[in-house]
């Protein structure tokens, strides 16, 4: 067993005794059932934070889209527990298909844009995604899709992550991973070096809006109902804010930045306006002062005594991750 | 016939609803032109200048035109003001970072808003006397022929500014390449503080139009037209200003006709609809040039 596994290992030695503790707080009921939804909560939230990183982090293409993908898993993922009576694990395999099968048709022809005119384009798409949503009336229109079981609970939720969490730092350490990294720093050179751009795009993109379909999945079986207004834009930016705090390029990162954004916005919930203004601050003096985001492209594993502890125990000379 | 007039009706409303697009529109492109920045927070600036029309109207009790000149007047200084705090300390910086920054101004004007205006729809009172003409069945209210003749006043008096006066050579520089407009001694700094300036007024004219046309006006109203109007930019050509006039007036007419002859709900979906489109069959617009990506 070479030393990655075994850190990996340890990672998930770490990560068992955290949701035996929580979920042990959740039984207890010491954790009540406000912040029970909200650890939830701040659970989907990593998958789609973690997702959109793949797509703006690290392969540095500016998607504002990110809700409507949500939405396509959430409406597919209903339909199938709903209208077709079968289990939550289908239904987020096929939100996860046709959110990824959407995602590859818009990201083919879109990614050919650059930055801002992709950032826009996105953004309409996912608007439009929406409004058609709205229109069809088998999966009720605009007044929302009622009558969804409560299927999520912290154990799905909590194991899903995981392993999207696991995916993704796998596909970025890959050699599929690299490539994205190298058209995130400098396009050009990365299709000079051979590279082919358009696959590797299209790729993030597909495998992003695939982990955001399934977080869509997870997130309409836990509110007994979803409506086209949960995915708009400003959900999206919402998205964007996380990954923009926690570091773009970094899975540490979009962690911290789920977690810290949905807390707030958790504690201050009663503060809509408060909240919002702070988010604004946050971002404007964030990108003046921190552009990097709060780990840049850091990951927890590599920090000075964290990554000794684990290089000790996995027996690893100064192994990367 | 019934056909025709229906489509000549939703004409005459689509270029109404056209040329306010076109006047958020100019600034987008103005700005974008200059220092290749989607200024998100534009939309947000034309809801502010309706605010500030609605508040000279209800409590200063002025009569529109004062109101629209006072709107312009203070929504230019906040122009000035976001670009001087949020957007210089970042000249140099990645245009992603300018982006995220636009994102979080945007936020951070419709929400202070809404904590002092409170989020409740306001209605704004009637400036001007109700009246339509029936120019041979069709029907032309007040606010659309007060709404089109500032859009070419203040048209007008763009194009003067921009081909007459010094202020505007430097900006069509400071546009077609800022570094050597730099080097040519124009003070770009300056330019740039001008060109939010201007483009802010023209947003908050559109801004106190709105209210007048529609009667409604929330602290979030900006979101969706500051969007469209940069569908519009992009559509017309970004940086071209004739085509910002141009896109916006064809998005207004679009629009109307979508909402007139499909259904209401796909308005909005038009919009994006035609942004993909051109940018997939044409992304400089209807009236740029191809350029070649510079290595």
């Amino acid at each position: 067993m070479n030393s990655a596994r075994k850190r990996d290992l340890v990672m998930l030695v770490f990560a068992l005794v955290l949701y035996g503790a929580l979920q042990t707080m959740i039984s207890a009921k010491i954790i009540g059932s406000f912040w029970e939804l909200n650890i939830i909560l701040i659970c989907v939230n990593i998958i789609l934070s973690a997702s959109l990183n793949l797509i703006n982090g690290y392969t540095g293409q500016f998607s504002l889209g990110h809700a409507g993908f949500m939405a396509v898993g959430a409406y597919v993922g209903v339909v199938v527990t709903v209208k077709l009576g079968l289990p939550l694990i289908v239904a987020l395999i096929a939100g996860a298909i046709a959110a990824g099968f959407l995602g590859f048709l818009i990201g083919l022809p879109t990614l050919r844009l650059r930055g801002d005119y992709l950032a826009i384009a996105t953004l309409g798409l996912g608007e439009i995604i929406r409004i058609v949503i709205m229109n069809i009336d088998y999966v009720g229109g605009a007044a929302g899709f009622k009558g969804i079981p409560h299927l999520t609970n912290f154990t799905w939720v909590f194991f899903t992550m995981l392993a999207t969490l696991f995916f993704i730092k796998n596909f970025v350490n890959s050699s599929h991973g690299r490539a994205c990294i190298a058209i995130r720093e400098n396009e050009i050179a990365a299709e000079a070096m051979g590279v082919n751009t358009t696959k590797y795009k299209v790729m993030a993109f597909t495998l992003g809006a695939a982990l955001a379909g399934v977080a869509g999945g997870l997130f309409a079986h836990q509110f007994y109902l979803i409506s086209p207004t949960s995915f708009t834009f400003l959900s999206s930016f919402n998205y964007l804010i996380m990954v923009v705090m926690g570091g773009m390029g970094s899975i540490t990162g979009s962690i911290a930045g789920a977690f810290v954004v949905t807390f707030i916005s958790a504690a201050l919930a009663s503060f809509p306006e408060a909240r919002m203004i702070i988010y604004a601050l946050a971002l404007i003096l964030m990108m003046f002062y921190r552009p990097q985001g709060l780990f840049g492209y850091m990951e927890i594993t590599n920090v000075g005594p964290i990554k000794k502890f684990l290089d000790k125990i996995s027996g690893a000379k100064g192994a990367a991750t | 016939m019934d056909f025709i007039h229906q489509l000549v009706q939703q004409l005459i409303n689509g270029v109404s609803l056209g040329s306010i697009y076109a006047l958020i529109a100019l600034g987008y492109t103005m700005i974008y032109g200059i220092i290749k920045l989607i200024n998100f927070a534009h939309g947000d600036v034309y809801m502010v200048g309706a605010y500030i029309g609605f508040a000279a109207v209800t409590i200063g009790h002025l009569p529109i035109f004062p109101a629209l000149l006072i709107s312009m007047a203070l929504t230019a200084c906040l122009g000035m003001l976001v670009e001087r705090i949020a957007y210089k300390p970042l000249r140099h910086a990645p245009r992603i970072s300018l982006l995220i920054t636009a994102i979080g101004v945007s936020f951070f004007l419709e929400y202070t808003s809404m904590y002092f205006v409170t989020p409740t729809p306001r209605t704004f009172p009637e400036v001007m006397p109700n009246i339509s003409f029936n120019v041979g069945g069709f029907i032309i209210n007040g606010q659309q022929l007060l709404i089109l003749s500032i859009t070419i006043v203040l048209m007008a008096i763009l194009t003067y500014i921009v081909q007459k006066t010094k202020l505007g050579k430097a900006m069509r520089a400071a546009s077609f390449d800022t570094e050597t407009a730099q080097l040519m001694g124009v003070d770009s700094d300056k330019v740039i503080s001008m060109t939010f300036c201007i483009g802010s007024a023209l947003a908050a004219a559109a801004g106190v139009l709105v209210g007048v046309y529609y009667n409604t006006i929330d602290p979030l109203m900006g979101i969706m037209p500051g969007l469209k109007a940069f569908v519009a930019a992009v559509l017309g050509g970004i940086g071209i200003l004739p085509g910002a006039v141009v896109g916006g007036i064809v998005l207004g007419v679009v629009e109307a006709l979508v909402a007139g002859f499909l259904s209401s709900t796909f308005r909005d979906a038009a919009a994006f609809a035609i942004l993909i489109l051109v940018l997939l069959i044409k992304p400089s617009g209807l009236f740029g040039k191809n350029t070649n990506e510079k290595v």
